[in-house]
């Protein structure tokens, strides 16, 4: 079975508070960025996984997100095939 | 009755918890998180830490370990059981209470004393305090933030669910001020204050000991253990 590189992307959810994001916009600020807003800081995962296609490899990551990778209840998460290794 | 304090590799309040409860009286005792099993256990407690290093997130991998299957069939069972601080993480992570607990809304780690309003002692964990009465416990936490949805903050609101709430300064933007919460059936309750920090007179500070004197007291109304 081919192996596909599949990234995970994990935001905490829009409508919730991101203190880490506001901490990383006021130095960003400070630093003199001033046309910088609204960032969020989330989690990036990367992954290999073994599957039958790029679509079973996405479907399996996906499974992995709702069961461990994300809380449905403060995280939001996307899910990206890269490619077979 | 028999207490056990279940240890992860990262919790750091379970000799101050099993101190606490064998304070009031109770037969505490360790079980480790490769355990498959409690012991015989009458009530459990996840004690304050840093489970797996919190990686991932507060509590996300040690709702996995093997002692928590154990610890979510004695839940359902309807076992008393008690998660503090990094243990009321791991509770809502396996889905035993609802709601999430995130950063603290100003970023900052919070170690202080707080005040909180008991407000239900319809659980295992607060019978033994006055409805309404207002103590003082030290919170320590990176990530409190209670956050929930609306239907389910109304829901805790509705069936009083919420167990302590923050009076004075909310320290870490929990909504509706939430400090504790327990589930819909009561018998599991989660709370960031650290009771076992003030549950002993050689700490000047004692207003935790009746968490574990209701959990005891508890056990003996439902006839539990053999002392």
């Amino acid at each position: 079975m081919p192996t596909y590189q599949v990234d995970v992307r994990v935001m905490p959810r829009a409508a919730l508070l991101d203190p880490q994001g506001k901490a990383v916009q006021h130095a960003l600020v400070e630093l003199g960025f001033d046309g910088v807003d609204r960032v969020r800081v989330g989690k990036a995962l990367t992954l290999a996984v073994e599957a039958a296609d790029a679509e079973s490899a996405a479907r399996e990551a996906r499974a992995m997100c709702e069961r461990l990778l994300a809380n449905p209840i403060t995280e939001n998460f996307a899910v990206t095939v890269d490619g077979e290794l | 009755m028999r207490v056990a304090v279940v240890r992860f590799p990262g919790s750091n309040c379970d000799f101050d918890t099993l101190r606490a409860a064998s304070l009031v009286g109770a037969d505490a005792y360790f079980v480790w998180h490769r355990e498959g099993d409690l012991g015989g256990a009458d009530a459990v407690i996840l004690p304050g830490g840093f489970a797996y290093g919190d990686y991932l997130r507060a509590g996300a991998i040690a709702r996995f370990s093997p002692v928590m299957k154990a610890v979510v069939e004695f839940a359902r069972a309807g076992g008393p059981v008690l998660g503090i601080c990094n243990g009321f993480q791991v509770l809502c992570e396996a889905g035993l209470l609802p709601g999430g607990l995130m950063r603290n809304a100003g970023s900052r780690f919070v170690s202080q004393p707080v005040e909180v309003r008991v407000e239900s002692v319809d659980t295992p964990c607060t019978s033994a305090y006055t409805k309404g009465a207002i103590i003082t416990l030290p919170v320590a936490h990176g990530e409190g933030r209670y956050v929930a949805d609306d239907l389910t903050l109304r829901q805790l609101e509705d069936d009083e669910l919420v167990v302590l709430r923050y009076t004075g300064e909310n320290p870490n933007g929990s909504a509706h001020e939430i400090a504790g919460v327990s589930s819909a059936e009561r018998n599991v309750v989660g709370m960031m204050p650290h009771p076992e920090r003030a549950a002993d007179d050689v700490l000047r500070h004692t207003s935790g000991a009746a968490v574990f004197t209701s959990l005891v007291t508890c056990l003996e109304r439902l006839g539990g253990g053999a002392a």
